[in-house]
């Protein structure tokens, strides 16, 4: 038996960094240094356990749509451990929404072939939270989501989802889509060993041609959604800040009813 | 008048609190249309018909608490195909985002998730948005399809809006996958009798300054003298100090109080992106250089130690 995961991951600007929108309003990729999606390292982690505890012969594929730079991203999962890697980059992928990601993520899934596949539970950037959702969705697979808990087992995905009111067991037949939380386990560091391995593990390119897609489908043009304006937050403005001299419980309680909290 | 579905979260026919406060920005765009799924759905027609609701569609069946998502999209795809709304509203809850989601595409719509704010425009609802931590506010808006739209909690007011709120079973037909993903258990979470974190007017929340889960008595004795919910940063809940169904940020809860108290909590990116749209913020640190500071509208640099039990106690003498 054998088993292919595709892991999703994004290529993302930096938390830390100042981000920016450009002038077209979308994300300045310029301005800021990017990286793996941390919560992403998430879903790389979770498809090498469940390779690593496997009897089957497990390939881990990582699959990104992004621009050039994404390489680094890809570089990244590979040194953790993954197996291949696949880049869907293309000039008219430029501006594309949530709903032509996962278009073009789904083509590229079958093309790839697969029996699982395996994202994050949201981006660092969009942080919506759907591509998963609609990659089964356009897959017509079973969605197995937000898991904080995954294994596979003999054709079958189970996890636990811990939403607001309960926590949930899942169950479902492969092939399916899953997405993991930062609760679902820490990420390895990629070792030295790793890191030279990732050099030589195959990267390979595809865009939209070879995925039967059209410029007209995705980018700013195919987007179903359309951004406005994007106004920098103003800075608060400086707040009270007092030194505890024995006094600060009182003082904030004095602040607290004059805002009419008590 | 257009109508605009509304997806009712409920427990069992209670009505969650962001549902309400959809129904108020439906009324900016048309006239509201509740949805309400599963046992009890019917029960949850008196209040939304208070709050503005012309009418409720139901349907009951096993299969929206046997299987993850997918019924609840089925539903909702029949409602639309039934009302042809102007929009439909789903609270920006993880399910919720994932329902929406499914459903804009099933439609041919696009999708905006955790829109803080909406008005009617020209060409369709437009959506605020606050994104990378809240540090800046876009407006979007739908162009293709039947605008699909999640809100946060608290952007909104609840406001009382009678209208009839007549209750209409709504016919719905399982898809093929429907039955994709079985729920084979349930925990269901146990009440502490504190406000919901995400819809609380205030939150008092904890960090690794709390040091260990005893303190948090300190943390929740405060918060109980507000009539707040407690929060946590990622540090105490990895540390197992409070559970992860209270953190705040990024990979938790996203929350937007009218008071958020952070006490002992550096204010870290991830954590300041679930709480940086809070109104008004108030930090306790001992840290005069920890960046939270840059945040708030009153900051106490301090011991929480000392600092926080003599402010619950002040509270609690000033409620008498
Ligand atoms: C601030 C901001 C707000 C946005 N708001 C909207 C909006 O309201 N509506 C809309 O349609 N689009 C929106 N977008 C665009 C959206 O972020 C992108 O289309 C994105 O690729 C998909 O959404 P996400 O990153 O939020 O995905 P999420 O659903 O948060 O991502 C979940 C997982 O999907 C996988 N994934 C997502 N994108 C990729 C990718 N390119 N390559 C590989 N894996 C991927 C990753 O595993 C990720 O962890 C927004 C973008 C930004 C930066
Ligand atoms: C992908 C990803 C997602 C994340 N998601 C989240 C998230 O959702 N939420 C989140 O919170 N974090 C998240 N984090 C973690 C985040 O980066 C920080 O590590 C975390 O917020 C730090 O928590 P803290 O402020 O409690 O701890 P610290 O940063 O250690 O700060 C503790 C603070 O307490 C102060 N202190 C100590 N003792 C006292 C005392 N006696 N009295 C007063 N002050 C005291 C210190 O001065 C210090 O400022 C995420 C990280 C990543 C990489």
């Amino acid at each position: 038996m054998s088993l292919r995961i595709v892991v999703t991951v994004k290529y993302v600007p930096d938390a830390t960094g100042d981000r920016h929108f450009a002038d077209d309003l979308t994300v300045d990729r310029d301005d800021v240094d990017g990286l793996l999606s941390e919560l992403d390292e998430y879903a790389v982690e979770q498809a090498l356990q469940i390779s690593e505890n496997s009897d089957d012969d497990v390939e881990v594929t990582v699959l990104i749509v992004g621009p050039e730079d994404a390489k680094d991203a890809l570089r990244k999962a590979l040194s953790m451990g993954a197996d291949k890697a696949v880049h869907v980059e293309d000039d008219d992928l430029h501006g594309t929404d949530a709903l032509g990601t996962s278009l073009v993520l789904a083509k590229a899934i079958e093309k790839a072939g697969y029996d699982l596949v395996i994202s994050g539970m949201a981006s660092t950037d969009g942080t919506m939270g759907v591509v998963p959702a609609l990659l089964a969705e356009r897959l017509g697979v079973p969605q197995v989501t937000l898991l904080s808990e995954v294994s596979v087992e003999d054709g079958t995905v189970r996890g636990r989802r811990d939403g607001d009111a309960a926590s949930e067991q899942l169950e479902a037949s492969l092939p399916a889509v899953v997405s993991v939380t930062d609760q679902s386990g820490e990420a390895r560091y990629p070792s030295f060993k790793g890191i030279m391995a990732a050099k030589k593990k195959p990267v390979q390119a595809w865009d939209l041609s070879d995925l039967d897609l059209e410029a007209g489908q995705v980018g700013l043009e195919g987007a179903y959604t359309v951004v406005d304006s994007a106004t920098e937050r103003p800075a608060r403005t400086a707040g009270t800040i007092v030194k505890d001299e024995g006094e600060g419980g009182k003082q904030l309680a004095e602040f607290l009813a004059s805002q009419k909290f008590i | 008048m257009a109508e605009v579905l509304v997806y009712v979260d409920h427990v069992d026919g209670a009505v969650r609190k962001p549902t309400l406060e959809l129904l108020t920005l439906a009324r900016r765009i048309g006239e509201p249309v509740a949805v309400a799924l599963g046992a009890g759905g019917a029960d949850t027609a008196a209040v939304l018909g208070e709050h503005g609701a012309v009418k409720v569609l139901t349907h009951d069946a096993s299969e929206y608490a046997d299987y993850l998502v997918v019924p609840k999209v089925d539903a909702l795809q029949a409602a639309v195909a039934e009302v042809s709304p102007a929009a439909v509203l789903v609270p920006s809850s993880a399910e919720g985002k994932e329902i929406a989601a499914r459903l804009a595409l099933r439609i041919g719509s696009g999708i905006i998730t955790d829109a803080v704010d909406l008005e009617a425009g020209d060409a369709g609802p437009v959506a605020t948005q606050s994104v990378f931590a809240a540090s800046f506010t876009t407006k979007s808006r739908i162009s293709k399809g039947t605008p699909v739209i999640t809100v946060k909690p608290n952007s909104a007011a609840v406001e009382a809006a009678p209208a009839a709120g007549a209750v209409e079973a709504l016919s719905v037909t399982f898809s093929a996958q429907a039955t994709g993903t079985k729920v084979t258990g349930r925990t269901p979470r146990e009440s502490t009798g504190r406000p919901e974190l995400t819809e609380a007017a205030i939150v008092v929340s904890g960090g690794r300054g709390v040091n260990g889960s005893e303190n948090f008595a300190i943390i929740e004795a405060l918060a109980d003298s507000l009539g707040a919910a407690v929060g946590a940063s990622r540090a105490a809940v990895d540390a197992g100090w409070y559970p992860h169904t209270n953190q705040v940020g990024q990979t938790g809860k996203s929350v937007s109080p009218q008071l958020y108290i952070a006490n002992g909590i550096s204010g870290a990116i991830q954590h300041r992106a679930g709480m940086q749209t809070s109104k008004t913020i108030v930090a306790v640190n001992k840290d005069a250089e920890a960046p939270i500071f840059d945040l708030v509208d009153y900051g106490v640099v301090g011991d929480l130690f000392d600092v926080v039990p003599a402010l619950t106690e002040e509270i609690n003498t000033r409620k008498g």
